[in-house]
């Protein structure tokens, strides 16, 4: 046989070669790098953020305190701090208005008040502090020198190392000014949004995936198996659709649509004063179980799917029901499987903001939510409203109520884990 | 003891009746319920469907159907009554076509001829009564919003009459595409490196960074791009190239959100192709790289596909980051330096503000979402339909 | 030197998954242009071996071999040689037919094409599929997919992959395990024509096949003190089937066990 022999010679082929293991060594640098521009884009992200969290900041008084000693008493080299009850209470009287005055009296009579809260109250309304200016914790620590010039230049300014994310940010209501502004309101709104998500997908969610996973195999009208094919189908298209077309829904079904009912008229709650028309936490919740549904019905099929047969058959072989064998053996089963995709699912929900923006949530309310039928804000929304505001001072409280967000959803993720380690356990 | 007792007394029961009977179908009613109910909680998931597709279709058809109405500036000259049929009209304001339709009050006419100062109508147009109207009263016209300007109008300016989403659109794929740039690139090779390269230590390491990075909320990759992303481009293109808000910023944020949706489906699908393939390539002499992109990557192409598409979809749906960064107000622009809303931007805008019912930006974000939904379907079916019929067949 | 005569020569071979040893103490020549079969039973480590001369196990987190594996006199373990290298040179064709999803055509040009073939490739193409005697059931058909081909035919199309690239040692670990009778002996054919131009090392389970095709046959075992393959006995074809000489190599193939 006349055999083709056209492979170069013994020292071309060591040149390929040791060209082609320089072209794969270069591609697994190009690889690894692609790689670690990856995890370096999680870290600079999460930097970001911190970062924005904390800071100098420039505070200017409106009022110097040493101007008020001095005009309001006869002690002028005292500080501010180091004033009598009666001195604060002197000082308020002479500063504000009648009409404030006799509000803080109808809340708590100045004369029955402490000296530490007449205190606050005097630097709250008459010093006035305002952060004018305020820097990342990456510029107070390179460019400090520069920051405290630039207050030395403006009158009756200091600088002060400021933790945006602290326990009053964590307490407070929603205000207008950044420095006084919290996220209690948010957080609560957040969590009764979820509870109504919760209470409402989880139970369909997971007899959705038991139908589809337990009764949907074994019928026998080729119609039903038909119609079973198609709603497998739909719950995979339903988790690709985006979320905000599930706002559009939730607006057009929940606000508007089903007004009566998830404003709370048809139950007489009408909540606050201001009617929150279909805009409630209501709404939200039904809103986000929409959305979550499907993801939470393809976790608990896969849950339900790892349950051994041979558990099954040894639950029929003693003669119980499907329904008996389900209850009392599959769930059972399934349960930590199809617990951690709803906690996977409910961080997803938390972390969302488009559709509750489209269904009206609330961007500025100061009253805790105090039931399904009130207007509500999350600290999703939160985020959205601070992070689109043009001053700086907002950008740092979204910084720290993200971080507030990041710490719930790591929370739920270490649950989910925990509970996902325990259950892979169990079954070796 | 007891309960051995209590058990065969059954039994003695049952012995009296025949065996069939004792083996005879039983109607279960609470097995039916349960069943019932289960069946009602996965159809629940067509309904949701149908209700997508019903009340984006209907406000949409009410989107379309509505007449949009702009002052003429012209008067009526004489009062009419509810029989006229001509109408005499001032010289001022802008002319009015033949077939226009015109409003007066609360009546809707279509203009038959027109004669100078003179009309000639049709009264009692679009179910509105003829009713007469008194001197010096404002003429409005009509101009319904039509399906072909929907898509070549390249201006969305609802309060002067024009419906383009095109700008709208543009600045989504914009984003997209963008996004797609860095996603793609970055995603494939990071799948490549973790089911080729990495070892289990790494890869224990790098798993979770790309799950963590799939878990943050869209609105916090939102504050990312505006505070970091834009900076950055600002910083390396100039203040006076790139404006504060652009699309570049959302896009490449928007790619690093998908990153690990395209890394970790392509790293399945690379992960599914099986070992005898790769000791096929090396057995031939081949290369760690040579067999990568030779072969497996080939092999594994359906999946890789299937996961660029879903990201796409993902980019296009995407909202916040958008919202946040892109900008507010349709621009009709191919740079991305430059602010342009995207149709998801625009919806979370419209209904961020006050919006009554009925209006036109409400029926807009309905026919904006329909586009939006009929796209992402689309790109998810066609996914679907490449993995299960593109994929190779292996014992 | 016996370099002229020996293809492969295995001094002192150990195998180690971890920390199990899987393989020990292998001493085996293999003639130029035979046939050499392993054969044993399940888990005796002949895979394992045949994996270890062209550096397969490579490819094994954990896999480690000791000793030699002597290639025309060269150590394939010495620190300085390439297993890329090695594997040009020393084939091998799997239990399963794996061909590439590409063309016919196109899984047996790719070998050649990344090893620098410079010549007419229709023309090595044709040659190749020729001497894996497949040529005249797929000439018409060259650019569709080679998993269009029934298993026998995908399993030559594999062996034409192999020799396309023009090596000097085939590995076959099991080759027609996956296939049908007739398949098997369309192999077993191409096998014996195609040992007149390659050293061939064939691992099968099926004695008749060994005492068919092959020139010369290593029989393995386990021990069952630490349960690690070992060779028990190596010698020619007609020798160990007909007059072994140790107990256990009678044992398995008069089908006493195994």
């Amino acid at each position: 046989m006349n055999r083709v022999s056209t492979f170069p010679q013994e020292s071309q082929l060591r040149r390929l070669l040791a060209r082609r293991k320089r072209i794969g060594w270069l591609w697994q640098v190009v690889f690894l790098l692609a790689t670690i521009l990856v995890v370096l884009s999680l870290i600079v992200l999460l930097y970001n953020i911190v970062v924005g969290a904390f800071g100098y900041v420039i505070v200017q008084d409106k009022v110097s305190p040493q101007e008020i000693v001095q005009t309001y008493t006869d002690t002028p080299e005292a500080a501010l701090h180091t004033l009598s009850a009666d001195q604060y209470r002197f000082i308020l009287e002479q500063n504000l208005s009648k009409g404030l005055l006799r509000r803080l009296n109808s809340e708590a009579p100045l004369t029955e008040r402490s000296r530490e809260e007449l205190y606050r109250l005097v630097v709250e309304r008459v010093v006035k502090p305002r952060v004018v200016q305020s820097y990342s914790l990456v510029d107070s620590i390179f460019e400090r020198d520069k920051i405290f010039a630039e207050a030395a230049a403006l009158p009756h300014s200091r600088v002060e190392f400021r933790r945006w994310l602290n326990l009053d940010f964590l307490t407070g209501k929603q205000a207008s000014v950044p420095e006084l502004a919290g996220v209690r309101t948010a957080l609560l709104g957040s969590l009764w949004v979820i509870a109504i998500t919760v209470v409402v997908a989880l139970p369909l969610g997971v007899a959705a995936a038991i139908y589809l996973e337990e009764y949907a195999a074994v019928v026998a009208n080729p119609w039903l198996r038909r119609l079973n094919a198609v709603i497998q189908t739909n719950i995979n298209n339903l988790a690709g659709v985006p979320s905000i077309i599930y706002g559009i829904l939730g607006l057009a079904i929940f606000v508007r649509g089903l007004e009566a009912f998830t404003s709370g008229a048809a139950f007489g709650a009408t909540a606050d004063g201001a009617t929150a028309n279909g805009r409630t936490i209501m709404s939200a919740g039904l809103t986000l179980a929409l959305l979550i549904l499907p993801i939470i019905i393809i976790n608990a099929q896969e849950a339900i799917r790892a349950v051994p047969q041979s558990l099954r058959q040894a639950s029929m072989g003693l003669g119980a029901t499907r329904w008996q064998t389900i209850w009392h053996h599959v769930l059972p089963s399934a349960l930590p499987g199809i617990l951690t995709g709803t906690i996977l699912s409910v961080s997803r929900a938390l972390g969302e903001t488009a559709p509750l923006v489209v269904v009206g949530a609330s961007t500025f309310i100061t009253i805790d939510p105090d039931g399904p039928f009130s207007k509500f804000t999350t600290l999703t929304i939160q985020i959205y409203q601070w992070t689109a505001r043009p001053q700086d001072e907002f950008r740092n409280i979204a910084a720290a109520a993200i971080i507030v967000l990041l710490v719930l959803l790591l929370t739920l993720n270490a649950a989910a884990i925990l509970l996902r380690n325990r259950y892979s356990r169990r079954l070796v | 003891m007891q309960k051995l007792e209590s058990f065969s007394l059954v039994q003695k029961e049952t012995s009296t009746n025949t065996l069939l009977n004792t083996l005879r179908c039983r109607l279960r009613p609470g097995e039916l319920a349960v069943e019932a109910f289960l069946f009602l909680a996965a159809v629940i998931s067509i309904f949701v469907t149908i209700g997508i597709v019903y009340v984006l279709g209907v406000e949409t058809w009410s989107f379309f159907g509505r007449i949009n109405w702009e002052d003429t500036n012209k008067q009526l000259a004489q009062p009419v009554g509810p029989a006229d049929t001509r109408l005499v009209v001032t010289e001022s304001g802008s002319p009015i076509p033949v077939g226009a339709i015109i409003r007066l009050d609360d009546e809707i006419m279509q203009v038959t001829a027109v004669k100078g100062n003179q009309l000639a109508v049709q009264r009692g147009q679009e179910n509105t009564l003829p009713a007469p109207h008194k001197e010096k009263l404002d003429i409005y016209e009509g101009e319904r919003v039509v399906l072909w300007e929907f898509f070549t109008e390249t201006r969305w300016e609802p309060q002067i009459g024009n419906f383009g989403v095109l700008p709208l659109l543009n600045a989504t794929l914009m984003t997209s595409a963008i996004a797609m740039l860095v996603a793609l690139p970055l995603g494939l090779a990071a799948a490549i490196y973790l089911s080729e390269y990495a070892g289990p230590r790494t890869r224990s390491i790098l798993k979770p960074v790309l799950e963590v990075l799939a878990g943050i909320p869209t609105v916090v990759y939102g504050y990312f791009a505006l505070t970091f992303m834009t900076p950055l481009l600002r910083m390396i293109f100039g203040d006076d190239v790139v404006q504060i808000y652009n699309t570049a910023s959302a896009g490449i944020v928007i790619g690093i959100l998908v990153i690990p949706l395209v890394s970790s489906m392509s790293e399945d699908a690379l992960s599914a192709v099986p070992r005898a393939l790769r000791e096929a390539a090396y057995g031939l002499g081949a290369t760690r790289l040579e067999t990568v992109l030779q072969v497996v990557l080939p092999a594994a192409a359906s999946g890789v596909t299937a996961a660029f598409i879903v990201a796409i979809s993902r980019a296009i749906g995407e909202t916040m980051i958008v919202a946040i960064a892109a900008g507010a107000g349709p621009n009709f622009t191919f740079n991305p330096f430059e602010a342009a809303e995207t149709m998801t931007g625009h919806i979370v805008r419209i209904s961020g503000g006050d919006l009554s019912y009925d209006s036109i930006d409400y029926n807009s974000i309905f026919a904006i979402g329909l586009t939006l939904f009929a796209l992402t379907l689309t790109l998810n079916i066609i996914s679907r339909y490449v993995v299960a019929h593109f994929r190779e067949e292996y014992e | 030197m016996n370099n002229g005569t020996y293809a492969i020569e295995l001094q002192n071979l150990n195998c180690y998954y971890e920390t199990f040893r899987a393989v020990k103490d292998v001493n085996l020549q293999v003639k130029r242009n035979r046939i050499t079969a392993f054969i044993g039973p399940s888990g005796c480590g002949k895979s394992t071996v045949l994996r270890a001369i062209n550096r397969m196990n490579d490819l094994i987190p954990g896999a480690r071999v000791e000793g030699q594996v002597l290639f025309k006199g060269q150590n394939l373990y010495d620190p300085a040689v390439d297993p890329v290298e090695v594997r040009r040179r020393i084939g091998m064709v799997f239990q399963k037919p794996n061909p590439f999803p590409k063309s016919i055509y196109e899984n047996v040009a790719w070998g050649a094409r990344i090893n620098g073939f410079k010549g007419n490739m229709d023309e090595l193409v044709e040659q190749s599929l020729r001497e894996a005697a497949l040529w005249d059931e797929v000439k018409d058909k060259l650019h569709q997919s080679g998993l269009s081909l029934s298993g026998g035919q995908q399993q030559r199309l594999c062996i034409a992959r192999a020799i396309a690239i023009r090596p000097e040692i085939i590995l076959m670990d099991e080759p027609a395990s996956a296939l049908d009778p007739i398949a098997t002996l369309k192999i077993e054919d191409l096998m014996r024509e195609l040992v007149k131009n390659y050293t061939i090392i064939i691992v099968t389970h099926n004695m008749q096949q060994a005492a068919r095709v092959s020139d010369y046959t290593a029989f393995f075992m386990m021990d069952r003190a630490d349960r690690a393959g070992m060779l028990v006995e190596f010698n020619e074809t007609g020798k160990i089937f007909t007059n072994p000489t140790d107990r256990r190599t009678e044992d398995y193939i008069t089908g006493r066990f195994g």
